[in-house]
């Protein structure tokens, strides 16, 4: 009874502080007189909304970018979580490993994100990289952490019952180290959405990114703003998904405050 | 375990145990030897840090001593073996797992059929007197609460020889003694072994046939004390010159 009425507050607030969000982005195109293709006003945006949802452009073009999200999302989660469990097992394969990780890690995400189109092509493939390619740090570091915290007496009284190496994953590691990949998987999340635009931006025919393009090149800052909207909501969308994911997985960890 | 009764069900050897690192080298047990025949219940008392766990966790296959050997059961220990049942200093529970199922784990390891095991988890939860906290997760019991599920936990295969690493130490004197009285239920009813840790010299001499003295840094085996008490015990014998003269020798042995 209480969670309910606590929800019918949330969306009340959030429903609030957008039409608030709304009345002043309106107030300032008004009074401004900047021109609409610098800072379209509300209604402008609406009128574009509702021509790219009609037309189909919009629908097509934020499921080229979604697909991209979540294959490279999950390329780069497996990926991070099987060179996590490696490093977090084995001194050596963390030793030789290691500088290479970094070392990717401190080039940017848009110095490599043209050379992935120069070797895959203006395609969907390269996309999918990067945004796995960006996802994986986070998401690596912290599966590490997470099986590096798994306690030690822990680990003794499984190897007291006999537990195979396999019982010992599925039943002390993976759920003892999910709290913290959780952790990564939210920033991960995020990052995939950032990932796939980038790739987007260096070179595509598709997606929400070639969109924002496409609307900087006519001078159509409605429709920049209709494409950015999309992911701000295609982000939050996932955020999200890992939120409800933490809750239900994480349902046994005490809250502070709780 | 075979029923074979010549030789001993633990035999420790000249045990030595000590610890390496970057700082340097500690001995943590020095010398040891004992058996121990079927069924006899020991404990053992020593002061903080003269190795009881480290004791514990050679005996119960977890660590490899540095010389000497243990063997159970004629077999030299290398690696934790089933049939025994431990408890650890700390109550050592999986947060994620309800009362219940973290009972259970031992059953789960061993693919028994999960109807099976909770009804024999419920057992136990009974034997330990959580009735009703079955599905309590274990952050929200009391460190006694938790170390209650943690004995039920060493129960729970029936295993012929229980290591108990201060299995009580987090309880009040009260459940303490229930505790005890429990303890010594299973084992006489279920004829097991039973090696308890304990810091309480009194409930070592009245739990006890036997106990074992160790002295710290290193550690080692100063009085192995046969308890000629006759059983069932009662409470009132704590205070009999006998048993009063038997808490004194142990004093004395690891002073
Ligand atoms: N893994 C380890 N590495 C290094 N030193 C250790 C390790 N485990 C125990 N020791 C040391 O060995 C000694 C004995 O420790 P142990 O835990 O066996 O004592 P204890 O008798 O169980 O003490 P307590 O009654 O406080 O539980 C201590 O000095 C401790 O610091
Ligand atoms: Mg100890």
């Amino acid at each position: 009874m209480k969670s309910w009425v606590e929800s019918v507050r949330r969306i009340g607030f959030l429903l609030l502080s957008v039409v608030v969000g709304l009345i002043l982005w309106q107030l300032f195109t008004t009074f401004s007189e900047i021109p609409s293709f610098i800072f379209p006003k509300p209604i402008e945006v609406w009128t574009k909304l509702i021509t790219v949802i009609e037309n189909g452009s919009l629908f097509y073009h934020t499921l080229v970018t979604l697909q991209e999200v979540i294959v490279g999302l999950a390329l780069g989660l497996t990926a991070a979580i099987i060179t996590g469990f490696l490093l977090a097992k084995s001194r050596l394969v963390e030793r030789v490993l290691s500088p290479y990780i970094v070392a990717s890690q401190s080039i940017p995400i848009v110095a490599i994100a043209p050379l992935l189109v120069i070797w895959l092509g203006p395609g969907i493939l390269s996309k999918i990289l990067t945004s796995a390619l960006i996802v994986f740090f986070p998401v690596l570091v912290n599966t590490i952490v997470g099986l590096r915290s798994v306690p030690c007496e822990l680990y003794d009284l499984m190897r007291s019952l006999q537990a195979s190496t396999w019982q010992r994953i599925i039943k002390l590691e993976i759920p003892a180290a999910m709290p913290v990949f959780l952790g990564g998987l939210r920033i991960g999340a995020t990052l995939a959405v950032i990932g796939a635009v980038v790739g987007e931006f260096v070179g595509a025919d598709k997606g929400l990114g070639f969109l924002v393009n496409v609307g900087r090149g006519l001078y159509d800052t409605a429709l920049v703003f209709v494409a950015v909207f999309t992911l701000v909501l295609l982000a939050l969308g996932l955020y999200g998904s890992v939120v409800y994911l933490e809750k239900h997985l994480l349902s046994w960890q005490k809250r502070n405050g709780d | 375990m075979n029923s074979a009764n010549n030789h001993p069900l633990l035999e420790v050897k000249d045990l030595g145990v000590t610890f390496t690192d970057e700082k340097g080298s500690l001995q943590a047990l020095i010398q040891i030897d004992f058996s121990i025949a079927r069924e006899q219940f020991v404990c053992v008392v020593g002061p903080s840090g003269s190795g009881k766990s480290t004791l514990i966790r050679v005996l119960a296959g977890l660590l490899k001593p540095t010389s000497g050997e243990v063997s159970l059961d004629g077999i030299p220990v290398t690696e934790p073996r089933p049939g025994v049942g431990i408890v650890f200093q700390k109550a050592n529970l999986m947060p994620w797992r309800s009362v219940l199922r973290n009972i259970t784990l031992p059953l789960e390891i061993n693919h028994i059929d999960p109807e099976e095991a909770a009804s024999r988890a419920r057992d136990l939860i009974d034997l330990v007197g959580l009735s009703g906290f079955e599905d309590w997760l274990p952050h929200d019991l009391s460190g006694g609460m938790q170390q209650r599920v943690a004995i039920a936990r060493s129960l729970i295969r029936d295993p012929d020889l229980l290591l108990l690493d201060e299995p009580f130490g987090a309880l009040d004197a009260l459940t303490r003694e229930k505790m005890g009285t429990e303890l010594l239920r299973v084992w006489r009813a279920r004829k097991k072994t039973v090696i308890m840790i304990t810091h309480d010299i009194s409930e070592a001499v009245f739990l006890a046939d036997r106990v074992l003295a160790i002295s710290p840094q290193p550690g080692n085996l100063r009085l192995d004390l046969t308890i000629p008490l006759k059983r069932p015990r009662a409470e009132e014998d704590r205070f009999s010159p006998e048993f009063v003269d038997l808490t004194h020798q142990l004093r004395q042995a690891i002073k």
